[in-house]
C-alpha cells in the first residue's frame, strides 16, 4: 500500500566511481516503523541513504520522502541523517554540537539536555567530542539528528562498535521513537540486528535481495536465522 | 537564533577551543611590525610609508590560510554533507563564515594597529581608523577567498600551498614593491586584474594622502565587489548533491 510508505524508491539507477551502486530498485520503507537496511559492506547501503535524503547524484529512478520528491528544501526540517563515519566538530564538547544542530534546525535550547541524556551521554555533555571513545562519538552523531525531533530519521551503522547494553538500549530507543510516530531507517552489516526490526530490506551488490518483515524474510527462506536466511537468498538470486 | 548567526557562534566557538591559533593569529602580525621598525629603525620615513600597508595586508594573509583550512575540514570530515541535509542555505553557511572571521579579523586588525600607532609610533596621514577599516575588509576578502578555493583542495597540505600559489603573487605585484604603473606591461595589467592590488592602493593612499577622490571610492568598490563575487563563486561550489 503506497500510501503507507513514508520512503518510495522507483526503479533507482545510481553509478558510483564507473560501476552501478543501485542497480534500478524499487522498494518502499512503511511510516512509523523501524526498517533495518541490512547487507555486507559495499552493498549500496549508504549510497540509498544518501539518495534518500537528497546528497546523492542519481542517473534515473525516483525517491519520495514524506510525500515529496528526495532533497526538497521542505524535507530538510522532516528529516535527518547520520553517516557512517560520525560527522560532529571533535573541537566542541558534546553539549555545544547538539546545540548547534538544534539551532540550525529551530529545536527549542530545552531539548539539547534531554536528547544528550536520551543517547546516554549525561555524564559526558561537557567534555570535547575528540577525546571520547568511538561508541561515543557516534551517540554524539545520533543525538545531532535527533535532537530536531525528525518525521524520518536515516541512520547509517548508528550502533557500530557500541557495547552489548548500549545497543539494545539504543534500539529500545529505536523502537520507541517508532511508536511515537517517526520512521527510521537504520543500516547495518551485523545480521544480528535484524531481530530489533519490524521490516527488512536485504541488498547485495547494488540490487535487492528481499524486502518483508523479519518473520517474512525468515519463512520465504526456510531457515531458523538470518544469516542463513540471507545465504539462501543469496543462492537463490545466483541461481535465477 | 537562525541558522547564520548559529553557524558563525560555532565558528567561533570552535576558533577559541584552539588557544594556539588564537594566540597565532593576533601575536604574528604585531611581531612582525615590530620586526619591520626595527628593520628600519634609521630610516622611520620607510616604516611610515611601508607599515599601514603592510597592517592592512596582513589579516588578509592570516584569513585566507585559516578559513580554507576550517572549510576544507568540514568537507573532509562529513559535517558540510550533514549540514547540505539541513535547513541551512549556503548563505547561511558563507554568511555565518564570512561573519566570524571578520570578526576576529577585526579583532587582529586593531590590535596590531594599536601596537603600530601607539607603540611604534607608525604616522600616516590619513586617519588610522581608516586603516583598521581597510584592514577588515581585506580580512574578509581574505576570508571569502579562502571559502572558495578550500573547494580545490582535497588535503590541508594543498590548502596550505594555496598560500603561496593564489597570494604570494599577488603581494608580488600589488605595488608594495614596484609601483604597478612602471610594471612591465603584462604584468601591470595582471595585476589590475588582481585584488590585492587596489587593496594596496587604498592603504597607501591614506597613509600618504590626507584628502581622497574617487580612486579611493573606486579601491574600496572593487574590494567589496571581489569580495561578493568569491561568495557567490564559493556557494557555487558547495553543492547538496554530490556523484
Amino acid at each position: 500500500m503506497p500510501g503507507d510508505h513514508a520512503v518510495e524508491v522507483d526503479r533507482l539507477h545510481v553509478v558510483r566511481g564507473g560501476r552501478d551502486a543501485l542497480d534500478r530498485i524499487t522498494l518502499g520503507v512503511r511510516g512509523g516503523t523501524v526498517t533495518g537496511l541490512l547487507g555486507p559492506s559495499g552493498s549500496g547501503k549508504s549510497t540509498l541513504m544518501r539518495a534518500i535524503v537528497g546528497t546523492q547524484v542519481v542517473v534515473s529512478g525516483s525517491v519520495t520522502v514524506l510525500g515529496e520528491p528526495a532533497g526538497t528544501a521542505g524535507l530538510r526540517r522532516r528529516i535527518a541523517y547520520t553517516t557512517q563515519s560520525p560527522a560532529v566538530y571533535d573541537d566542541l564538547t558534546v553539549r555545544e554540537n547538539v546545540r548547534y544542530f538544534a539551532r540550525v534546525v529551530g529545536a527549542p535550547n530545552a531539548r539539547v539536555d534531554e536528547t544528550i541524556e536520551l543517547v546516554g551521554l549525561g555524564e559526558e555533555a561537557g567534555r570535547v567530542v575528540g577525546r571520547l571513545s568511538g561508541g561515543q562519538h557516534a551517540r554524539v552523531s545520533l543525538a545531532t539528528a535527533l535532537v530536531g525531533r525528525p518525521e524520518l530519521l536515516v541512520l547509517d551503522e548508528p550502533t557500530v562498535g557500541l557495547d552489548p547494553v548500549l545497543r539494545r538500549d539504543l534500539w529500545g530507543t529505536f523502537a520507541r521513537l517508532a511508536a511515537e510516530g517517526a520512521t527510521l531507517l537504520v543500516s547495518s552489516h551485523v545480521m544480528d540486528e535484524a531481530e530489533h526490526c519490524d521490516d527488512l530490506l536485504l541488498l547485495r551488490g547494488g540490487r535487492l535481495l528481499a524486502q518483508g518483515t523479519t518473520g517474512e524474510i525468515r519463512e520465504r527462506a526456510g531457515a531458523a536465522d538470518l544469516d542463513e536466511a540471507f545465504l539462501r537468498l543469496v543462492t537463490e538470486a545466483a541461481r535465477r | 537564533m537562525s541558522a547564520g548567526t548559529a553557524t558563525a557562534a560555532r565558528v567561533l566557538l570552535q576558533l577559541r577551543r584552539d588557544p594556539r591559533t588564537v594566540a597565532l593569529l593576533l601575536l604574528v602580525p604585531c611581531v612582525l611590525i615590530v620586526l619591520l621598525k626595527y628593520l628600519f629603525v634609521d630610516r622611520p620615513e620607510v616604516f611610515d610609508r611601508i607599515g599601514a600597508p603592510l597592517l592592512g595586508l596582513f589579516p588578509f594573509i592570516a584569513m585566507f590560510v585559516v578559513t580554507s583550512i576550517t572549510m576544507l575540514r568540514e568537507r573532509t570530515t562529513g559535517t558540510l554533507e550533514r549540514l547540505m541535509t539541513l535547513p541551512l542555505s549556503r548563505l547561511d553557511l558563507l554568511g555565518g563564515y564570512g561573519a566570524a572571521f571578520g570578526l576576529a579579523a577585526a579583532v587582529q586588525a586593531t590590535l596590531v594597529s594599536a601596537v603600530a600607532f601607539f607603540l611604534l609610533d607608525l604616522d600616516v596621514a590619513g586617519p588610522a581608523w581608516l586603516i583598521v577599516v581597510l584592514a577588515i575588509l581585506n580580512a574578509v576578502l581574505g576570508s571569502t577567498l579562502g571559502l572558495f578555493l578550500s573547494a580545490f583542495a582535497r588535503t590541508e597540505f594543498q590548502a596550505v600551498q594555496f598560500m603561496p600559489a593564489f597570494v604570494l603573487p599577488q603581494l608580488l605585484l600589488c605595488g608594495l614593491f614596484v609601483p604597478v604603473d612602471q610594471m612591465a606591461r603584462p604584468l601591470e595589467l595582471l595585476a589590475y586584474a588582481l585584488p590585492l592590488t587596489y587593496a594596496y592602493d587604498a592603504l597607501q593612499r591614506v597613509a600618504t594622502e590626507t584628502s581622497y577622490d574617487w580612486r579611493l571610492a573606486l579601491d574600496v568598490a572593487v574590494l567589496v565587489g571581489a569580495t561578493a563575487l568569491a561568495i557567490v563563486l564559493g556557494a557555487a561550489t558547495l553543492r547538496r548533491r554530490t556523484p
